[in-house]
């Protein structure tokens, strides 16, 4: 016996332990927990009203309205009159026995909604018709109202939770809504509130006996807090009339805060098309649209190359490594020689041949050939291209560039400011700051999305420093405290490197390529950009007009906005993008427009032509390569 | 004492046939609970789960009478050839089997399913009982550990072909048979700390436990040439292979863990050991049934009450989960005498087989208690939350022919035995 101890010792101590292991279940937590599941409970809802949405002027952007969905609980229903209960509801036998289905397979003792939406009228008649059939109920449920039709990408949309979400979330139940894109996704948790739930007990015929434990399980509903966002609403649309007739983006910043001014992207769509019963079939339209990307939010996702713009930030990094200074000077022969190759040559359009030119006038002309010699003294400056390179990135990386930038919108890329790891994956040949030079001027293997440019713009406005970039200004009226957007964050350029940049984007609005656009009594500094792009069609590279590209922020001794333009297609950076930023500054600041000539051009102005030509290449590319393929 | 010898009744512990007869019951009114629902409640609807398991435990009187028929001296001159002949069926059915749930774990005969591993751990015993039970069978013997070693591991192995996890681990339950027969405890103490390091390594990682085990035995050497100048001089290569071998196992955990385990294995570990918090998706299973078991309370819902039993709330609540039901439909008051009953069981068994003067009939008993603990241990273990998902039966309980035939050979072989312990001599 004395051998056999220890398996009796286990089995004594298991069986202890398994006991005492169901004390603490059945006893202890004892038959109270997860009531939603349980046949002889029935749980009733009541959905919280979610917070509006207001401007930083408190304009109203997001409001709420009724809408009734016809509910079913599978298990509860009794033989019923088909046909009369379709004509009731407005549907054929097929689409009753399809619902049906749809919803019996998710769950049979949970409701599911049935029919969605239904209108106004509709609900009277049936709320006095519908106790008739056992199994089906009305819920109250509240969508979305948007009072102007503008800012669909800040603020998203709601619709019923998926499946997946359904099953695998605590807290949705199918048929609930949820927030999807924009600020509505982002801030779910704070718009939504929580539901309250009322238990009730339950007898065997599925009558409800009175209230489960005395309501000791009950919660109320908390409502949903209210959203303040940066937009103002005035400027946001009126950078979207602005956009008209084009494809690009707009980003203003207010420098001293971060807080978004406007996000603009063109072209968008009214915020109302997905709202209600007709959202599914809109939405279909919308995200399928591939030509035009509606959906697709510009300001924030689109990865272009930042082109002359980034050449500010290039001349910054080579007058804070010591391999530059104001006095230094450069003489451009058209251009700039890299290489022995006939090819390895950069041209240069800033027309000032045979004296030096220094950083001033290199930034407000836009000269190649003076930035391709700073970025070379930048990398050369260290014993190898890597470790040069890896320099130059961090610096450029301060500015808020080659990562996500960390603002509360749930979309966004991340670009790519390369470093001297990447291109020694890139490259398997000895590389040099010559093979890279293209980063010089901003093309190469340089990619910004517009707000990490806008964001750019604001650091350089505030000589050296920037806030994280951010839409939502307070909460339930409450200032936000998240650090991320209340932390300022400097750059590694130090502040007294600033002045310089910043009186040579003054000259490109008083003497430079943006003289056109000067708006009388306001300071603009800025900083035109052209960037070429190229389709491939046929196996050949097929070169499209340029994009326009424009920053800017203003006064210049108080920068109280900065803005990023992209417009595809555009042209040279002057011609459409610095218009349109003007006008966008001079209704910022000062309310009005004067100059409505200019106004006019621009909101007339449509690049559908350019596009269509895009497009037609396009397709012919698709055609030649199904014809090759037969 | 003749007339006695030819009744099969004779001698037969009556205790341990009336817990059979008390567990099988009681298991069938509870698979009768979790698979009808207020439309099929006929009890010989034979097209049902329950009807079904009515004729399996039907089909199991004529089983338990064939068993008694046969003298005892059958089970130990036959032993080889049974364990043999499982053998032969373990490794057939990998070739004529039929994959059910991703493992070919069944022989199918026009639609009737056998499972030959739920019978080759009586075999199993039997053999192992006939090696050790040899009067030259000396088991501080190097030869004769690994002779036991492989007669326990050869089915296991054709098992974990299939494969069939929680079937194979029923195998480690023979350790205890070794232990009661003379092996060292150190094998055991080997087991439970390397299940201890496995799960620290889930848990905390790797490197982590690397470090403190490292350190662990560095100042336990320390402390040994403190007391012993010269305790390094004898001991360098236990302590190196120590090092060594601490090393070893923990980064093979580590790759194990990460690179040979399947995700769905992976997760059973995380969220038993809460790194993954996961309600509906991949812990649905534990959360429901430890939900189900806890809606029982003290004194249960009643018989066919339990809403979440008749809701089908838990997923395979008639086999591998059957005691959830007995949780909610019998509560606290039920799920207890159910462990009760079975921790009787188990103590009579071995109660029953220490009196035997024959080796060959203990050993056996003693097997057949093993290999009972582990299944209550892990199946019940799992239902209430208390070990990862590993889908094995619970005696007498879960439905499905084989594994009542295969308890019930397993049990009734041992009162056959039993039976005959006191003309032994």
């Amino acid at each position: 016996m004395k051998r056999s101890f220890l398996l009796i010792f286990l089995i004594t101590l298991v069986g202890i332990v398994y006991i005492s292991r169901l004390f603490q279940l059945q006893i202890i937590r004892g038959g109270e927990q997860d009531l939603t599941h349980s046949a002889t409970i029935k749980v009733e809802y009541d959905y919280p009203e979610r917070g509006y949405i207001y401007d930083r002027n408190r304009k109203l952007l997001v409001a709420n309205q009724l809408s009734y969905d016809v509910m079913i609980i599978p298990k509860e229903i009794e033989p019923l009159d088909t046909l009369e209960f379709c004509s009731l509801l407005k549907i054929d036998k097929e689409d009753f026995i399809k619902r049906f289905h749809k919803a019996d397979s998710y769950a049979r003792w949970l409701p599911s909604v049935f029919l969605k939406q239904l209108a106004k009228e509709d609900y009277a008649y049936l709320q006095e018709k519908l106790p008739k059939y056992k199994g089906f109920y009305i819920q109250k449920r509240i969508i979305r109202n948007y009072p102007i039709k503008s800012a669909a990408n800040i603020l998203g949309f709601i619709s019923e939770v998926n499946e997946y979400v359904a099953k695998n979330n605590d807290y949705y139940e199918q048929g609930e809504l949820i927030g999807k894109l924009g600020v509505e996704k982002q801030y779910e948790s704070v718009l939504r509130g929580i539901k309250g739930k009322k238990r009730f007990k339950r007898n065997n015929l599925n009558e409800i006996t009175g209230s489960y434990k005395n309501g000791k399980y009950d919660t109320l509903a908390v409502p949903g807090k209210d959203l303040t966002l940066t937009i103002d609403s005035e400027l946001q649309q009126y950078g979207e009339l602005l956009m008209s007739g084009k494809r690009g983006g707009i980003v203003a910043i207010e420098p001293k805060t971060g807080e978004i001014l406007a996000l603009v992207t063109a072209p968008s769509y009214d915020p109302n098309l997905l709202v209600g019963r007709k959202r599914s079939p809109n939405s279909i339209k919308l995200f399928n649209d591939s030509i035009n990307m509606p959906t697709f939010d510009r300001g924030l996702q689109a990865m272009y190359s930042p082109g002359s713009p980034f050449k500010i930030i290039n001349g910054l990094i080579g007058l804070q490594e010591g391999v530059i200074d104001k006095n230094f000077g450069v003489t451009c022969y058209h251009g700039y020689r890299y290489g022995k190759r006939p090819n390895a040559f950069m041209k240069c359009h800033c027309g000032i041949v045979g004296r030096p030119i220094h950083l001033k006038t290199a930034i407000s002309k836009s000269c190649n050939s003076y930035f391709a010699t700073t970025y070379r003294r930048i990398i050369d400056k260290y014993e190898n291209p890597t470790i040069g390179t890896d320099a130059w990135s961090k610096h450029a990386k301060s500015f808020g560039l080659g990562n996500y930038l960390g603002y509360d919108l749930p979309s966004g890329q991340k670009g790519r400011i390369p470093d001297g790891n990447f291109y020694d994956r890139s490259y398997d040949f000895r590389w040099g700051a010559t093979t890279t030079i293209s980063n010089a001027i901003g093309q190469g293997e340089v990619e910004t999305t517009p707000i990490q440019l806008a964001n750019m713009t604001a650091a350089i406005a505030n000589k050296g420093y920037y806030y994280t970039p951010h839409i939502v200004k307070r909460i339930d009226n409450k200032p936000i405290t998240d650090t991320t957007y209340t932390t300022r964050r400097n750059t590694t350029v130090s502040p007294e490197h600033f002045p310089i940049a910043i009186e040579a984007m003054y000259e490109t609005f008083t003497r430079g390529t943006a003289k056109y656009s000067q708006v009388k009594g306001i300071d603009i500094c800025g900083k035109t950009g052209t960037v070429e792009n190229f389709i491939r069609v046929d196996g050949q590279k097929v070169q499209l007009t340029d994009h326009s590209i424009f920053i800017a922020f203003a006064p210049k001794d108080d920068p109280k906005i900065a803005i990023a333009i992209f417009v595809e297609n555009g042209g040279f950076g002057a011609t459409i993008a610095a218009p349109i930023t003007s006008l966008l500054i001079e209704k910022y600041l000062n309310g009005s427009i004067t100059r409505k000539h200019i106004e006019e051009r621009m909101i007339n102005l449509s690049l559908q032509k350019e596009y269509d030509k895009k497009q037609l290449l396009l397709t012919q590319n698709i055609d030649t390569i199904a014809t090759r393929t037969k | 004492m003749r007339q006695e010898r030819n009744n099969i009744f004779a001698g037969i512990d009556w205790l341990l046939v009336l817990l059979y007869i008390l567990l099988v019951g009681f298991g069938w009114m509870n698979i009768y609970a979790a698979s009808s629902n207020e439309g099929t409640r006929e009890v010989f609807d034979f097209s049902t789960r329950y009807g079904k398991q009515l004729i399996f435990i039907g089909l199991s009187i004529p089983v338990i009478i064939f068993i008694l028929f046969f003298n005892s001296k059958f089970y130990e001159q036959f032993a080889s050839v049974l364990y043999v002949i499982s053998l032969v069926l373990l490794a057939g059915v990998l070739v004529f089997g039929k994959k059910i749930n991703g493992a070919t774990s069944w022989y199918n005969f026009g639609g009737i399913g056998l499972q030959p591993s739920e019978f080759a751990k009586a075999f199993t015993a039997l053999a192992l009982a006939k090696l050790m039970s040899d009067r030259q069978y000396n088991l501080k013997l190097v030869k004769n550990q690994t002779k036991a070693f492989i007669i326990i591991f050869l089915p296991a192995f054709f098992i974990a072909l299939q494969p069939d996890m929680g079937s194979v681990l029923i195998y480690f339950a023979f350790f205890f048979v070794l232990n009661r027969e003379g092996l060292t405890l150190a094998y055991i103490l080997f087991g439970v700390i390397s299940i201890v390091l496995f799960i620290l390594t889930v848990y905390f990682g790797a490197k982590l436990i690397l470090l403190i085990c490292l350190s662990l035995i560095s100042i336990a050497t320390l402390y040994g040439i403190y007391k012993n100048k010269r305790f390094i001089r004898f001991n360098i290569l236990k302590i190196i292979s120590l090092y060594l071998f601490t090393t070893l196992f923990v980064l093979g955990i580590g790759y194990t863990y990460n690179n040979v385990l399947g995700q769905h294995q992976k997760d059973r570990f995380d969220i038993l050991l809460g790194k993954i918090k996961d309600n509906k998706g991949i812990g649905y299973n534990s959360y429901q049934s430890e939900m189900t078991v806890s809606s029982g309370g003290f004194s249960g819902k009643g018989f066919l009450q339990g809403d979440r039993t008749q809701g089908n709330f838990v997923p395979e609540q008639h086999t591998d989960y059957i005691y959830s039901t007995v949780g909610e439909e019998w509560g606290f008051v039920g799920s207890s005498l159910v462990i009760i009953l079975f921790m009787i069981l188990l103590y009579r068994i071995i109660y029953l087989s220490e009196t035997h003067t024959n080796k060959f009939g203990r050993i056996y008993g003693y097997s057949v208690a093993s290999i009972f603990f582990f299944h209550i241990i892990v199946n019940i273990g799992m239902v209430i939350g208390l070990l990862p998902t590993v889908g094995i039966p619970l005696p007498f309980f879960s439905y499905g022919g084989s594994s009542l035939w295969g308890f019930t050979l397993l049990l009734f072989i041992f009162i056959r035995l039993d039976a005959h312990k006191k003309y032994d001599w």
